[in-house]
């Protein structure tokens, strides 16, 4: 399935359905055989020999939660995972099964005060406009609870630049189903399409629980702030620069035995690398590697700019060493890794 | 035991390259104990079998510390980093670091208009590299350092970097060096990267399902001039812990060690620390829940290069632990 596909499916944590049916509806065609546990992970099985590895990505995406529909029709609402408020004035927005169009609104800057201009308005003083007139019109279309995700259409930029939302971590997802075409040997692959990474690593913290891996790896879409005004230091990574290898992050530090040999593998075979040179964030690795009596972990990333808001932007260079570099990595798997 | 302090805390080990520490560990307590294995997360899991009719107990002190990790290398040789654990910008300004593979480098600053300005990213390691080029021969993004300072014997309290929580891991190879008796399965946990979560505690209570688990740690103190009010200080003995933000220790098994530091006349103080987390937070969740209780060792300066303990409190320590391991446990 192609990245166009996969992210223009809504599926904000908690409401992973339509990403989760059509990764379903993949595999099926594929022929591989699969798992839904009770939070909704999909866990895809290929190979019978060698270490158990698991490789995660999460279907969730960051977006907005109805908490309730004022008088007037307007709708109050509340985040889902991290997003900087500054981002949400005036985007398009679909709400519910439906997908109502909407927009996210604000006081044009003619009726603003001159302090209203210099401060960022918090998500619970903004509100999305659907049109309707009033409450009772409103709640024909829209109910609190209902999910909201971004309007955006994948498009590209230039010739192997795409913009979409989602890219976290469809990309990854992307990934996971180009892994699940090859036939495994070697390891017992167990691929785990997560739900609710963006609120807590809640899927993946269960499903690794299930399978009791002995190795995992989180495949990513990551910070990549290779833009105007940001030093060489705070870059984190560069777009078109390669596979992102993680070397820590607020939930785990990679195994080191596993980090060389991806860093090896990648030298030998000349596929373009780079480490993420920032420690901030964290992913579904932190609670792979912390289940049950634990195990070895890694994240390969792909580096996307603005990701949390509502257009991010990657390069097909970048996804494509990443996917060369996890084969080959999982090729090399003989035993597990051992501090 | 001097000798010991002075091995252990010179050797290196930041959270998640305690492969050094390791090692050192290994030689001293080798041969004390049964069965030696390493898990994934890279704890060090030493079994010392009991006589029988006892508990499963884990004695955990971690055995990494805190440190640095390169975040990038610019086009001069200096290198960026983010800190490993809590490592305060105050603390880092001038000092020396050292990689595992022997390479030095001393702490410096970007120039400052105002000293509140100071954070982790405006420091920089310079390793005495001209270029980009020349420093990566040495290290590369990924790489960790911890402080480098030479340990100090004050007399009766010493002086370290790591002794948060190298002193802890003293306590208890000194534990298995002279625990001649006892009806207990013993796990001597000596646990990697607790600075960045308790991460291998977690996983190595959960392959050891033990029935009791005691964390040795060190907490701060409240004895040092204009200090934060805290009923700790260096050289009053063994302190039981009540509680911290990771844990609420198991009544029980707190009220029982408060009885035989009474019974044995081991110099003890009871803990409450405000801020800061322990092992024992990690092993109490373990599965359906484990009774877990903290025996700390006092400490001042605690997260700098030069964290003082008292070695009479050591001492307490061991003993207390010692009683503990030859009792019933029958709290």
């Amino acid at each position: 399935m192609d990245l166009r596909t996969l992210t223009s499916l809504s599926g904000v944590s908690g409401n992973e359905y339509e990403v989760r049916s059509a990764i379903i509806k993949e595999l099926e065609s594929m022929g591989i055989s699969y798992e839904c546990d009770v939070l909704g992970n999909v866990i895809a099985r290929k190979g019978n020999q060698g270490p158990k590895v698991l490789v995660d990505a999460h279907m969730d995406e960051v977006g907005l939660i109805i908490t309730y529909i004022e008088k007037d029709g307007f709708l109050r609402f509340r985040p889902v995972g991290g997003i900087d408020p500054r981002v949400l004035v005036s985007k398009r927005v679909l709400v519910g099964k439906e997908k109502i169009p909407g927009v996210i609104g604000a006081k044009a800057i003619h009726l603003q005060e001159r302090d209203e201009r210099t401060r960022v308005i918090p998500t619970d003083r903004l509100f999305i406009d659907i049109g309707a007139e009033s409450r009772e019109q409103a709640e024909k279309k829209v109910q609190p609870g209902d999910y909201v995700v971004f309007d955006t259409e994948y498009e590209e930029l230039s010739p192997g630049i795409v913009k979409a939302k989602a890219l976290d971590d469809r990309v990854g997802c992307a990934l996971l189903l180009e892994i699940l075409k090859q036939d495994w040997q070697n390891i017992q692959l167990y691929a785990v399409f997560a739900v609710q990474e963006e609120v807590g690593l809640r899927g993946a913290r269960v499903a690794a629980f299930a399978v009791e891996p002995d190795m995992g790896i989180a495949l990513e879409g990551t910070v990549c702030a290779d833009i105007p005004g940001t030093d060489k230091e705070f870059q984190a990574t560069r777009l078109g620069k390669g596979a992102a290898l993680s070397i820590m992050d607020r939930g785990s530090i990679p195994d080191r035995a596993m980090l060389n040999q991806l860093v090896k593998i990648a030298e030998d075979e000349g596929i373009p690398y780079q480490f993420r040179e920032a420690t901030s964030g964290g992913n579904d690795a932190g609670v792979i590697q912390q289940a049950k009596a634990g195990c070895p972990v890694a994240s390969v990333s792909v580096p996307c700019r603005y990701i949390h808001t509502p257009c991010s932007v990657m390069s097909m260079s970048d996804f494509e060493a990443a996917r060369k570099l996890i084969i080959k990595f999982l090729e090399s798997v003989e035993g597990g890794f051992r501090p | 035991m001097k000798d010991l302090i002075k091995r252990l805390t010179e050797t290196f080990g930041p959270s998640g390259s305690e492969g050094p520490i390791r090692e050192v560990i290994r030689k001293e307590v080798e041969p004390y104990v049964d069965e030696i294995r390493v898990d994934a997360l890279g704890n060090f899991i030493c079994f010392k079998k009991g006589s029988g009719g006892g508990k499963k107990v884990i004695l955990d002190a971690h055995m990494d510390e805190i440190g640095a990790i390169v975040t990038h290398i610019d086009e001069n040789g200096f290198l960026r980093f983010a800190n490993i654990g809590g490592v305060s910008p105050v603390i880092s300004l001038g000092q020396r670091v050292y990689f595992e593979n022997g390479t030095f480098g001393v702490i410096g600053c970007e120039k400052l208009d105002d000293i509140k300005d100071l954070k982790l990213e405006k420091l920089y390691i310079d390793i005495g590299a001209a270029s980009r080029e020349e420093a990566s021969k040495k290290v590369k993004v990924g790489d960790m350092a911890a402080f480098f300072q030479p340990a100090i014997d004050l007399g009766n309290r010493m002086v370290a970097k790591a002794m948060d929580d190298r002193i802890g891991c003293v306590v208890v190879i000194e534990v298995l060096k002279r625990l001649k008796q006892t009806a207990h399965d013993i796990y001597a946990v000596f646990a990697s990267q607790e600075e960045v979560g308790l991460r291998g505690a977690r996983v190595a209570a959960y392959g050891i399902n033990p029935d009791v688990g005691i964390a040795f740690d060190v907490t701060g103190t409240g004895d040092t001039p204009k200090s934060h009010t805290m009923d700790v200080s260096l050289g009053k003995g063994a302190a039981i812990k009540v509680k911290d933000s990771s844990l609420i220790c198991h009544p029980g098994l707190r009220d029982y060690l408060v009885k035989l530091a009474e019974e044995n006349g081991i110099p003890y103080q009871m803990e409450v620390l405000e801020r800061g987390g322990t092992d024992s937070g990690a092993i109490q969740l373990t599965r359906a829940g484990i009774p877990a209780g903290v025996i700390s060792i006092p400490s001042r300066y605690i997260h700098s290069p030069c964290e003082m303990v008292d070695l009479g409190d050591v001492e307490a320590c061991v003993k207390l632990c010692v009683a503990a391991c030859e009792s019933p446990l029958d709290f």
